[in-house]
């Protein structure tokens, strides 16, 4: 018998039987979409980490001013007034796994334009922190390091800020008013997204760290300097070496604790990857064992079917079939079960994906690799489930089977 | 009828000088818990080919038993069985599946064929499992079917067709392979008196043609459409007597009269 005709003779088999047959692959269908839909899922939220991580800018390591704890007493970030601009000049001078360092402080301020107005946050820096974040413009460009030098009022605005104080009005080279003092915009930066902790980056103004300091904050320190590694592998290095450089330049002495604190993002954003891969790998095993019951469907239908149709087994063995014949009749009928159930999971996972993915706002991450997976892993369990009722129907005495009413 | 040509016309002229079936001293036991039926206690025959041989003897004296060991479908507790000259009791379970598959055409008392199958179909299923080609199968199933006169019942289902014409079917299945013998157990048991007969007409047409048979039924008025008979009494053969002159089912069939089909 060739493999279109054992296909044509289990097709005619499933026929017979189409409700039955339709709710036996519901449990293979349920099963397969649901595994494509959590590992697309998981995939989403992988890759939204991912993007989290590349927007977080390359190698970023995040020097703060204050310490965590002080004698049993938590003291926060900016509580000490120890970080300045000399100690910024001096990483970069001095740490070689350093390969750029922006300054920082900052400030609240509600800003208005015309009759709008909006309280946002306001980040002073240095030129070169938009190379370390990453962050490109999609009008204007950054205010120049004379900018910085000179104190100059000038601002670059966030995707947020201009859409709720510009509208339709092309924001560049318009002043604005930040606590109410005047100042030029001279940029707006590309859409970034949500940062990894939640919160709206793009709800942002960025100024030069000098006139924040001055003329907004009155305060000569930073609050904070941020650094670029050379590489994600030299980041570890360089926590050391800035570690090592400021307890120095600070007086710190041995045994005393740091009145900074350096985090690398890189690391905090590894966690977030391993979490969401974590997250994929509970979401496809929980899939998986609705596939096992979908295949449990699959093996007790098989049960059923074998012995009701002991009388066509008997037939079949008298006028010549072996047991290899039988056995293969009855596993094709379950693997083109658990197929036919895989190919539409695989059609109703795929929506789900799409729908779910849509719903959260990640990228559509419809994996190729689960689709495959899903199918074979169908097949699969078709074999498995399909073997023992085969097998059953196999091992049937001719001549017992032809009594059989 | 068509003539197809069946393994068994060439040896029509040696009628009866080779030996077929060579059964020696078999016996058969069932056992049921703690008794011990003994169905079969030491057989002996010989069956040459071009025979029509009818099985006869009451109900539990081992017929069945004893047919379903020369189908192939069962082995012997003990003693020989020869099948052109292979002791089949001694091959295993793909060797006799291949052995009922081409060398014997079995047909039973309730026609067994598949429901939701043509008869076309049915008739094809033992060529499906001898690896033959797709053209020659169908050619053959189409040929036993016009041998069996249903060449116009070809489509219909099983439910479709009357006891008589379900039997032909199954008579065809058993035919499709060209085996060397056709083993029929009580081929009648579940048709009327002239539908009875009317099948007797075509197996012996069969046997005119070289084919071998073997037949079990208790009725005498179905056996003496054979050449030979054979008593069984408590598993054993008690009488086995030539016919000489055996009556043509043709005939008697034209003295009855008919049925709507
Ligand atoms: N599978 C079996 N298990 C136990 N006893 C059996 C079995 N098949 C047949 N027998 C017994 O063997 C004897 C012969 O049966 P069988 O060959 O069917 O007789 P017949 O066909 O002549 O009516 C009977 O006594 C029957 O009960
Ligand atoms: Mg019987």
């Amino acid at each position: 018998m060739n493999l279109v005709q054992i296909l044509r003779i289990a097709m005619r088999a499933l026929a017979r039987n189409k409700l039955r047959s339709a709710l036996t692959m519901l449990g293979i269908i349920i099963g397969v979409a649901a595994v494509i839909a959590m590992v697309s899922v998981g995939q989403g939220a992988q890759e939204q980490a991912q993007r989290q991580i590349a927007a977080m800018g390359s190698n970023v390591l995040f020097v703060g001013s204050g310490t965590v704890s002080r004698g049993g007493m938590s003291m926060g970030w900016g509580a000490t007034k120890s970080l300045v601009y000399d100690d910024m000049s001096a990483i970069v001078r001095e740490c070689p796994a350093i390969k750029t360092a922006a300054p920082g402080t900052n400030a609240t301020a509600q800003i208005v334009f015309g009759n709008d107005n909006w309280n946002t946050r306001v980040t002073g820096t240095e030129p070169q922190f938009f190379e370390i974040k990453v962050w490109p413009f999609q009008e204007g460009a950054a205010f120049s390091q004379s900018d910085v030098d000179s104190a100059n009022n000038v601002a670059v605005i966030g995707e947020t800020v201009r859409k709720n104080l510009f509208g339709a009005t092309d924001p560049l080279g318009q002043t604005i008013r930040i606590n109410n003092l005047p100042f030029k915009v001279v940029g707006v930066l590309e859409l970034k997204g949500t940062s990894p902790m939640g919160d709206d980056q793009d709800d942002t103004i960025v100024a030069p760290v000098t006139t924040v300091q001055k003329k907004m904050n009155g305060q000569t320190w930073l609050r904070w300097i941020m650094v670029s590694a050379i590489s994600r592998e030299a980041s570890f290095a360089a926590q050391q070496q800035i570690t090592s450089l400021l307890r120095d330049r600070h007086r710190i002495r041995a045994g005393q604790d740091d009145d900074f604190f350096v985090r690398n993002l890189a690391d905090f954003a590894q966690l977030a990857d391993e979490q969401s891969r974590l997250f994929t790998v509970l979401l496809a095993s929980i899939a998986s064992i609705s596939l096992i019951v979908g295949g449990i469907g699959i093996m007790n239908i098989m049960l059923v079917s074998v012995t009701e149709r002991t009388r066509e087994i008997g037939i079949r063995m008298a006028i010549g079939a072996t047991e290899g014949d039988v056995q293969q009749q009855f596993l094709i009928e379950a693997i083109v079960l658990s197929l036919i159930g895989g190919a539409a999971g695989i059609g109703l996972g795929m929506g789900a994906s799409y729908m779910i993915t849509n719903t959260l706002g990640w990228p559509v991450l419809v994996s190729t690799k689960a689709i495959m997976a899903a199918a074979v892993f169908s097949a699969a369990v078709g074999i498995f489930f399909g073997f023992y009722p085969a097998r059953k129907a196999a091992r049937l005495d001719p001549i017992e089977a032809l009594r059989y009413e | 009828m068509a003539t197809i040509t069946q393994p068994g016309l060439e040896a029509a002229q040696s009628r009866e000088t080779t030996t077929l079936i060579r059964v020696a001293d078999v016996h058969k036991y069932y056992e049921l818990g703690e008794t011990r039926v003994h169905a079969l206690r030491g057989v002996s025959v010989e069956i040459g080919r071009g025979e029509f041989v009818a099985i006869m003897g009451a109900s539990g004296s081992g017929k069945s038993t004893f047919m379903n060991i020369l189908g192939c479908l069962d082995r012997p507790s003990s003693g020989q069985y020869y099948l052109e000259g292979t002791e089949v009791s001694s091959l295993d379970k793909k060797q006799l599946a291949a052995i009922r598959n081409r060398k014997i055409g079995f047909v039973f008392q309730g026609f067994n064929l598949l429901s939701r199958t043509t008869a076309l179909e049915n008739v094809e299923l033992p060529t499906l499992y001898a690896h033959i080609s797709r053209e020659e199968s169908v050619k053959r199933a189409n040929d036993a079917l016009e041998l069996v006169g249903l060449g116009d019942r070809k489509l219909h289902y099983p439910s479709q067709l009357s006891g008589g014409q379900q039997q032909r079917v199954a008579i065809a299945r058993a035919l499709v392979n060209r085996p060397a013998i056709l083993l029929a157990d009580e081929p009648t048991g579940n048709l009327d008196s002239r539908t009875s007969v009317e099948i007797m007409d075509v197996l012996q047409k069969l046997n005119d043609k070289g084919l071998t048979v073997v037949l079990v039924t208790h009725e005498s008025d179905i056996a003496r459409f054979a050449r030979r008979t054979t008593q069984f009494r408590d598993g054993k053969i008690r009488h086995d007597d030539r016919i000489s002159d055996r009556p043509a089912a043709s005939e008697i069939l034209k003295s009855m009269p008919s049925v709507e089909d």
